[in-house]
């Protein structure tokens, strides 16, 4: 799984692309948390997920994992685009009312 | 009617998380499942798979072993291990019920399983392993006139 960032004047912009499971998302983990500990100074971190081409209830855990840590930086958090499945199970599991989908 | 079966047996490796569910993928095509329907499947193979590294085996080397049938347009799907088993099934089937919150597991394995798949149930012995049984039936392709 490919993990990029970019600034957007104070908006954190993270870019997941690959496979998201227990295999790959230990170092996914590791990736985003670096660039949220690089980028404190945000108003907003939005995680796309366009490029997410496969994702089981791990996405959940590491999505709210992520949730968390924002959070304790009082940084809202959004989910931008997952596809047609990850939606799926992202709705199941109820997310959304944490992590609310970008506009 | 259609009929074929597959067997895999592989190491618990997380790496082979992706082979399995892709195998399985692969092996369903015949069925000439939707997109949609398809991607149910992996996932929960994906999720059964998953359970065996993490829980089953807690991280030690062991042998999962799927199975699978398709019998006309269904398809069904055994994932067994001989790992640890499930000390209380009622509550491990539970919606964010995890044994490892610190981990960063979401507890929606199980439900992913049974909401996903059309049939679904799980046994277990403790000390000697666990099977999960899922199975899904893929509406025939109509031919539009």
């Amino acid at each position: 799984m490919t993990v990029t960032g970019y600034r957007r004047d104070k908006m954190l912009y993270i870019n997941l692309a690959g496979e998201m499971d227990e295999c790959s998302a230990q170092d996914a983990r590791a990736k985003c948390d670096k660039l949220i500990e690089e980028n404190v100074n945000v108003n907003r971190i939005v995680i796309n997920l366009s490029e997410v081409a496969f994702m089981d209830s791990t996405g959940i855990g590491f999505l709210i994992g992520r949730y968390k840590k924002a959070s304790r930086l009082s940084v809202p958090l959004y989910i931008e685009n997952p596809n047609f499945a990850a939606d799926k199970i992202l709705n199941l599991s109820g997310i959304y009312s944490l992590i609310p989908k970008a506009e | 009617m259609t009929r074929n079966y597959l067997k895999l047996q592989f190491y618990s490796l997380p790496v082979n998380q992706a082979f399995a569910r892709d195998a399985v993928a692969a092996f369903c095509l015949e069925l000439n499942p939707s997109l949609s329907a398809l991607s149910d499947v992996k996932t929960a193979v994906s999720e059964a798979v998953t359970n065996c590294t993490v829980h089953a085996y807690k991280g030690n080397l062991g042998i999962v072993t799927v199975e699978c049938e398709i019998e006309g347009n269904e398809l069904h799907i055994k994932v067994s291990d001989t790992g640890k088993g499930i000390p209380d099934i009622q509550k491990a089937v539970q919606p964010f019920y995890t044994t490892l919150p610190s981990d960063e597991r979401s507890g929606m394995g199980f439900t992913i399983m049974q909401t996903f798949m059309d049939e679904f149930s799980v046994n277990s012995i403790q000390g000697e392993g666990t099977v999960v049984y899922m199975s899904k039936s893929f509406e025939p392709e109509v031919e539009n006139a």
